[in-house]
């Protein structure tokens, strides 16, 4: 079993090598700027490339794997598909931000090489999380990333805003931290473990689940659900979003939202199993509930967020706002509680990384000193002087919006379609409104790039390497959308071959 | 072999792809002309070499060759998916094989235009959606494919868009391509009901699917109100396609785009996709025997009143137009009286004929700088001796001469319409099959024979470059020898057991409807069927020496006389029945004044705007007030986080 162990950590290890080994790399070139960026970028594509061998070791030799088989490090880390899954995005994520960052840095006169260890770094908590099986451990990911993501957001410690969003997330942050690790604490108060999957089994066996479990649950909720920004704690993400350095908060409100959900899953899919007869659920323990209060948190912040962003001049505190609309979109598929909801889950999270970071690269194009030329006024005409990024805005701003065929609408489906599936109607009606609100904003800023004169004052793009994201980000969108099998295929397996 | 399929759709695409994105660049017309023609000509080769596999192979059941998931839901799954049998092995060989001489002719008739690559462009794009709906084993993907070329149909109506076209309510080119598109939209919404319909019933839009279980149930569907509903309104689809009563009035108009598309989508390809819809849906009309009546009754109407106006038109593509309609009813009326094989037969000759007769037009038109009155024509034999020789061949195949294609398709119509149907439904179709062979003569003569009556101070007809003419040749040779592929049983029995290669070769096809309409081949030889052959080319040797007769004298006296002598009847037919006048008295207007008046000043203005106004109003403010709740100050966030937290907390504890 050793093997396989090895082969299933190894993509955890590489992170956390290449994450750590950076600073060390920046301390030994302190002048040459490239090799920091240079390097993670190579960790990065090992790391993704190790992660795909794992997953494809497992898919094809090792069926069936025992449940036992696949708990590695004493049953504390768990390889599963949607661990691999989520592997390969998190990196995915991370390279394009990576790509995007160089120029971006460089304007603004922070290229310092610790911003890439850190980054790497909060992708190591991101995999971390995704690989836990004990709440412990879990904890370690979550604060690991959002650590690095404190830093990340003050990046531009001479400017105002970035500073105060740095400050900000990180009071509000360890605020809610808090109530995450008391969650815990009640939880192994209740059932004597914090192994996810023994608390899962304490509450099929114990008959009535003791009351302060069903506390401990709620309270971890509301820990993760400040991670995804979700009302009523989501309001420290406009002000972080907007104060952070641009990529950053592209790279923030996609993968460390992935990670959050991707907890939230990990808990809530062993205490509210779907597996027990309904009545039975009622009797032992109010998942209902549990699922309701998600429930109306997703309704929430959809409606709160898309209601906001109609009326912001600014494009990047506008997107702030969709990203918490989107957090409400993302819950559905927890609510939902079903393969389809997963499924659902894992494809938004994939569409949503490639339209979400490539809106914010966008910004990160045409701003100035974190201040200026982000007015939707400013996108005035820029299908004329940029016709190329004008329509690449153009594809990300409607697969925001979920029109087809672009993934963003078919993530959506799947995650509409999942809720319904599993009887919360009324939650698939607030989603239409809400996705009806934001095409309001969405579309009109692509009427801005399209249909208004430009202005006298000349947008400079300043692209660098990040026209790779974007072609990248746009040429999947197109593609995911149209042949949305493929990882609808991909995920399905992982999440229900061979889970947990 | 099948599995090529997937390529038959393909290139066209590349082509429209490559000709719309880069054609702008492309400077040599050579280049452009050889993409767009070397593409259709790519799929014709697979076309032609999965025909021969699969004849080889003597598969009975389709194969569908599926390309990739389309639309994958709970309950509703679409694959884009091919399905190879002989029907549409056959129409796609019709498209690519036709199409692909219309390409290599528009080389040649578009020289000099502007916008050269544009028009290719829209034409393999035509190619790939008449594929595609032919192609299609789901009725959906079928649909797809019915509304690509009705876009394209628009595009390239339009497509001369700063030019001026004659019609009523019709002032510019484009004005004709919205007709043509509306019109459509009627037709294309009977199409999705009956789409939802057989969903509804069958769970089920593919074609085998849907065939075999209505087929397994007999008993339940035959008559019954809903396989007639969904016949009624899939047919209802097919007039607005085929330009049928009642939708039959854009085709006409349709002529104001470049005669090559003329040929291709209206009177080719396109307009027969009615026939195939009704060809592929054979089973379910063969369940519904009231469909079928409306079918054989609508058809054999419009294949009379097309022909009666074609009499007295001027334009000569007009004339042509009217023709088509008029031919396309004659299909309708085989379908309609369960002759599949009859109808889809002279789909082709069709295609053969017509295609090479708007071809020639178009040589004409081309040689003659844009002039398309025949009244101004004539004499043009020895100008244009090619494009004489195959117009010739053309006229005689449409008119029912012995031997050539059409003869061979008509005839086996009008005798299907007789034995299968009853004698007024032959009886109109062999005067219509009259006028026809007089129109086309009178069209004949005043083109090519007589006096010429152009200004030749100005006009300086010439023939047409090789490009041109070598498609039309080809077609001419098809026109004469294609009926062969479909010999009736009377006449081909001393040689052969099935002469009928056609027949033989779609029988697998129709199996399922000729076992509910309790057909069998008919390989018994009445003697009535040699007696009505023999009426019927006494009918178009007659209408073609009367034609001869009344167009010979230059001064057109018996023509004249007839028109002053029967005025009210000459008016009624050059005027098209006035429907046009008629539709925009009763429908058209009504419906625009009540839009303009209610719908949009009061319903859509008050009611609708003022909704949606109102409700993005109290959204907007909404926000702005929420908006104020961000204070920015991060006490006040944790304010609202607590009183969440106490909220969630207290609702758990009190629901335990």
């Amino acid at each position: 079993m050793m093997g396989y162990e090895f082969q299933f950590i190894l993509p955890i290890i590489l992170i956390s090598f290449f994450s750590t080994s950076a600073i060390v790399i920046d301390a030994i070139f302190l002048r040459n700027k490239s090799i920091g960026f240079y390097y993670s970028l190579a960790g990065l594509g090992i790391t993704v490339i190790s992660a795909i061998y794992s997953l494809i070791k497992a898919n094809v030799a090792l069926i069936p794997l025992h449940h036992s088989d696949r708990l590695i490090t004493k049953g504390m880390l768990v390889f599963s598909g949607y661990s691999a899954f989520f592997d390969i995005i998190f990196c995915i994520a991370g390279i394009l931000t990576i790509l995007a960052s160089k120029q971006y840095l460089i304007r603004e006169y922070r290229e310092i090489n610790e911003y890439y260890s850190l980054l790497l770094l909060s992708i190591a908590g991101m995999m971390i999380i995704a690989h836990a099986n004990n709440l412990l451990v879990l904890f370690i990911g979550i604060e690991l990333m959002s650590i690095s993501f404190y830093i990340l957001a003050g990046f531009f410690r001479n400017n105002l805003r970035s500073v105060e969003a740095g400050l900000k997330y990180f009071l509000l942050g360890a605020f809610a931290t808090g109530f995450l690790l008391y969650g815990m604490a009640l939880i192994y108060g209740a059932t004597g473990s914090i192994g996810i999957n023994k608390a899962g089994f304490f509450m099929s066996a114990v008959g009535k689940a003791p009351l302060i479990l069903s506390i401990g649950v709620g309270l971890l909720i509301i820990g993760l659900s400040f991670k995804v920004a979700a009302f009523p704690f989501h309001q420290w993400a406009p002000d972080v979003y907007q104060g952070a350095p641009t990529v950053v908060s592209g790279f923030m409100s996609t993968a460390g939202k992935a990670a959050a959900l991707i907890a939230m899953v990990i808990i809530i899919r062993p205490l509210v199993p779907t597996d027990i007869d309904h009545q039975q659920l009622k009797q032992i323990y109010n998942g209902d509930t549990i699922r309701l209060i998600i429930g109306l948190i997703s309704a929430a912040t959809m409606m709160i967020g898309n209601i906001t962003a109609l009326v912001q001049k600014n494009v990047k505190r506008m997107l702030a706002y969709s990203s918490v609309a989107h957090a409400g979109y993302l819950l559905m598929g927890i609510v939902a509680n079903n393969p389809k909801g997963w499924d659902g889950i894992a494809f938004y999270a994939v569409a949503y990384m490639f339209m979400q970071i490539g809106a914010f690269v966008v910004i990160s194009i045409f701003e100035r000193d974190n201040e200026f030329n982000m007015e939707i006024s400013d996108y005035a005409g820029l299908s004329k002087t940029h016709p190329v990024i004008a329509a690449m805005m153009a594809v990300f701003m409607f697969s925001l919006t979920g029109i087809p065929p672009f993934a963003g609408f078919i993530g959506k489906y799947y995650l509409f379609a999942s809720v319904i599936q599993s009887g919360y109607i009324w939650l698939a009606i607030v989603a239409v409104v809400a996705s009806i609100i934001s095409i309001y904003f969405y579309i009109g800023l692509v009427i801005s790039m399209y249909f208004k004169e430009p202005e006298e004052k000349i947008q400079q793009a300043d692209k660098g390497l990040s026209y790779i994201t974007l072609g990248i980000a746009s040429f999947a969108l197109i593609i995911f959308g149209i042949f949305p099998s493929f990882i609808i295929n991909l995920s399905h397996r992982c999440f229900n071959l061979f889970l947990f | 072999m099948h599995e090529l399929i997937k390529f038959v759709p393909l290139f066209p695409l590349i082509g429209f792809l490559v000709l719309g994105l880069f054609g702008k660049y492309l400077k040599k017309e050579a280049l452009i002309g050889a993409i767009g023609s070397g593409t259709v000509f790519g799929s014709f080769v697979i076309s032609l070499l999965i025909f021969f596999d699969f004849a080889a192979a003597h598969h009975e059941k389709p194969i569908l060759v599926p390309v990739y998931k389309w639309i994958e839901t709970g309950v509703l799954n679409i694959n884009i998916s091919y399905q190879v049998d002989q029907l549409s092995i056959l129409f796609s060989l019709i498209v690519t094989g036709v199409g692909f001489l219309i390409h290599v002719y528009s080389i040649g008739y578009m020289h000099g235009d502007r916008s050269y690559y544009r028009f290719f462009a829209y034409l393999n794009l035509f190619i790939f959606m008449m594929l595609n709906l032919v192609l299609a084993d789901n009725l959906l993907l079928t649909f797809l494919g019915w509304e690509g070329v009705g876009l394209c149909s628009y595009l390239l109506i339009g497509f001369w868009y700063d030019r001026k076209f004659e019609g009523y309510k019709i002032t510019w080119t484009g004005d004709a391509g919205n007709k043509a598109f509306i019109v459509n939209r009627i037709g294309d919404f009977g199409f999705i009901i009956a789409m939802f319909l057989i969903y509804n019933e069958f769970n089920s839009l593919q074609y085998t699917q849907v065939s075999n279980l209505a087929a397994e149930a007999t008993m339940q569907y035959f008559g019954s109100g809903t396989i007639t509903a969904i016949t009624l309104l899939m047919f209802l689809g097919c007039t607005g396609k085929s330009a049928q009563i009642p939708l039959a009035i854009w085709l006409p108009d349709a002529m104001a785009g470049p005669t090559p598309v003329s040929a291709l989508i209206h009177a080719a390809t396109m307009v027969t996709a009615g026939i195939y819809l009704v060809a592929r849906n054979s089973v379910l009309f063969a369940l519904s025997p009231f469909s079928m009546e409306i079918v054989a009754i609508v058809g054999i109407a419009t294949a009379f009143f097309a022909a009666t106006i074609g009499l007295v038109q001027n334009d000569i593509k007009k004339v042509l137009a009217y023709s088509t309609v008029s031919q396309l009813g004659y299909m309708f009326a085989a379908l309609g009286v369960g002759a599949f094989t009859a109808g889809v037969f002279h789909v082709m000759t069709h295609a053969f004929f017509k295609g090479l007769l708007f071809l020639g037009a178009g040589s004409v038109i081309h040689g003659m700088h844009e002039e398309q009155n025949i009244k101004n024509m004539g004499g043009l034999k020895s100008y244009m001796p090619v494009t004489y020789k195959t117009f010739f061949v053309a006229t005689l195949a449409i008119s029912g001469i012995p031997f050539f294609s059409g003869f061979f398709s008509k005839d086996e119509i009008l005798w299907m319409a007789f034995s299968n149907g009853n004698v007024f439904l032959w009886l109109i179709g062999a005067i219509a099959a009259f006028f026809t062979a007089f129109y086309m003569f009178r069209l004949l003569k005043l083109t090519f024979h007589g006096k010429e009556r152009f200004d030749a101070h100005h006009v300086h007809p010439h023939e047409s470059p090789k490009v041109m003419t070598i498609p039309l040749i080809i077609l001419a040779l098809l026109s004469a020898i294609g009926g062969f592929l479909g010999i009736p049983y009377a006449l081909g029995f001393w040689f052969s057991h099935q002469p009928n290669l056609l027949e033989t070769w779609l029988h697998p096809v129709f199996s399922q409807a000729q076992a509910i309409l309790h057909r069998t081949e008919g390989h018994q030889v009445h003697s009535i069927e040699y007696i009505l052959m023999l009426v019927s080319v006494a009918i178009a040797i007659t209408a073609i020496l009367l034609a001869k007769r009344f167009y010979s004298d230059e001064k057109w006296s018996v023509p004249k006389a007839l028109a002053g002598k029967f005025k009210p009847v000459y008016n009624l037919l050059f005027n098209k029945y006035s429907l046009d006048e008629v539709y925009y008295a009763f429908i058209g207007t009504p419906v625009f004044k009540l839009s303009q008046s209610f719908l949009w000043k009061i319903f859509d203005v008050k009611i609708i705007d003022g909704f949606v106004n109102g409700l993005a109003d109290v959204t907007v403010s909404t926000g702005e007030r929420i908006r104020r709740i961000q204070t920015g100050v991060a006490q006040n966030y944790a304010l609202l986080m607590i009183g969440g937290i106490i909220i969630i907390i207290a609702w758990l504890v009190l629901s335990y």
